[in-house]
């Protein structure tokens, strides 16, 4: 029974995404859409994601640091592991998880009203593609600003191990630069954002599939805004196993 | 004209709509009444391709929606506009960006051509000076006037409306009503109004179709209703005391005559 139920929701998603991957009726609200998305999914997400990352890389440093340096370990390994976790999983993965939270929930509640409240009805009876109108630029918007926040919460994350060393003197910072530019491998960059990507399509997708469907009222559409961020938060640790082991 | 022939709606078990045959005529305000529950609205959505029809046809002048390629009714809808019972206003546009939506999606027009009509728009439903506000910073009477100018921004053959004074104040429903009225007689078009307000039955309704239980008990004008002896009809027109005392009365007075 349960399964019948996933397979009816996977086919459900599935007929969405093929009404949202259509041909836009006006290419200039497209674009518009398309920048506001942009902005309002990516742009307003960057403070928290610097904030996390900042906090995250210098709690790192100061755990490698603590518990993993010993005199039998050369001095550059806090500043090294804590790179590969930032470039491999926080900024991409664990990132993605919080922006599931975030993102996630703002577009399926988003959507969500729009549905109660007769807005999307009122688009499809202008002759609008709803889904496409409403989803597409979510999904492109989110797919285009993520290789940046991914970037940004690298960089952020390199800075808070920085701070650990310059304000906090846990170790010398000479010694965190080493670690840092230690076997330094550039793919697990382009890793990281390809990783993202599909990070970022799952948590537009099925946030927006969540939003759009809602039936009823406003206990809907906090239910939906729940099932979209737990939903895709277990899609994106499930995916991250395999992707993981295809990009490695 | 849109042409109703046997239509029938069925959820699952429950058959909603039965048999319905009507006409709804050029230049006319038509009426749907009836009781919550009775399958007014499902009867809309089926006349709008909300939903589909389990039989039936549904013909705009002649042409029949429930036929039509997906493509065939997107093209129909752009003759439609459509009021719905809670507004359905974009809370994240402005006042005149929501009248110049449809515009913006699909008329051809230069963006100062837009907005000149937008504002006729607005001008014509006396909403002139809150173009810049936003749907939540304004009442539900200058909502539901927003929603009428942003349904003829376009100048549709086809106008729908599902309730729309619920929420208003009897003088604001007047003027709903009134403007209603004056923009069907102005632009020929077909409006077709779901309403449960008896001001509006007897106020504006030229063709009204009472829909009792899913079938149509009965369809006629406002002036035969006061003298029409179909007791579901005059139950639900005349449900309150007083109402059914001024019925007598006229009818009385009418028989002295």
């Amino acid at each position: 029974m349960l399964i019948h139920k996933w397979l009816t929701t996977f086919g459900r998603y599935l007929i969405l995404m093929g009404r949202t991957f259509s041909m836009p009726e006006r290419m200039r609200m497209f674009r518009k859409q398309y920048v506001k998305e942009m902005a309002q999914l990516g742009v307003n997400s960057i403070g928290i994601v610097l904030l996390i990352s900042f906090f995250i890389g210098a709690v790192i440093c100061i755990q490698m640091k603590m518990n993993i340096q010993s005199p039998w370990m050369p001095r550059w390994v806090t500043g090294y592991t804590t790179r590969e976790i930032m470039l491999l999983e926080f900024s991409s993965s664990i990132m993605c998880l919080i922006l599931a939270g975030k993102v996630g929930s703002n577009i399926a509640s988003e959507l969500g009203t729009m549905r109660v409240t007769q807005q999307i009805d009122a688009l499809e009876i202008m002759g609008i593609n709803s889904a496409c109108y409403l989803i597409l630029p979510k999904i492109l918007g989110m797919l285009t600003i993520m290789p940046f926040l991914v970037i940004f919460s690298s960089g952020m994350g390199i800075l808070g191990a920085y701070g650990t060393a310059y304000i906090g003197h846990i170790m010398p910072p000479d010694d965190l630069t080493a670690g840092l530019q230690h076997s330094f491998v550039p793919w697990f960059v382009w890793m990281s954002i390809i990783k993202s990507q599909f990070f970022a399509f799952i948590i537009a997708s099925v946030a927006s599939f969540f939003g759009y469907t809602v039936e009823g009222g406003s206990v809907n559409v906090g239910k939906a805004s729940t099932d979209a961020v737990v939903s895709s938060s277990a899609l994106i640790l499930f995916s991250d196993v395999f992707l993981t082991q295809l990009l490695s | 004209m849109i042409e109703v022939k046997n239509l029938y709606k069925r959820f699952d078990e429950k058959e909603v709509l039965k048999d319905i045959n009507t006409v709804f005529e050029d230049g006319k305000t038509n009426l749907i009444i009836g009781q919550s529950g009775s399958g007014k609205t499902v009867l809309m959505k089926n006349l709008v391709g909300l939903l589909d029809p389990t039989s039936g046809q549904v013909l705009y002048d002649g042409r029949d929606f429930v036929a039509m390629s997906k493509n065939e009714k997107v093209m129909m809808r752009r003759e439609m506009g459509m009021i719905f019972q809670s507004a359905a206003l974009f809370d994240s546009l402005t006042v005149l960006q929501n009248v110049m939506f449809p515009l913006d999606m699909f008329s051809s027009m230069t963006l100062r051509e837009r907005k000149k009509r937008a504002m006729e728009c607005l001008d014509r439903v006396n909403l002139v000076g809150a173009e810049q506000k936003y749907p939540g910073e304004i009442s539900g009477g200058m909502q539901k006037r927003v929603a009428i100018a942003r349904a003829i921004a376009l100048n549709p053959k086809y106008l729908f409306c599902d309730e729309p004074n619920s929420g208003l104040d009897p003088k604001t429903s007047l003027v709903i009503d009134e403007l209603l009225h004056s923009i069907t007689q102005e632009f020929q078009m077909t409006t077709i109004i779901n309403t449960h307000d008896m001001n509006s039955v007897m106020g504006i309704g030229e063709n009204i179709i009472f829909i009792y239980e899913g079938h149509k008990e009965w369809q006629g004008v406002s002036a035969d209703i006061m003298h029409s002896t179909n007791k579901r009809l005059t139950d639900f027109i005349f449900a309150s005391d007083l109402l059914k005392d001024m019925r007598s009365a006229i009818l009385s007075h009418d028989n002295k005559d």
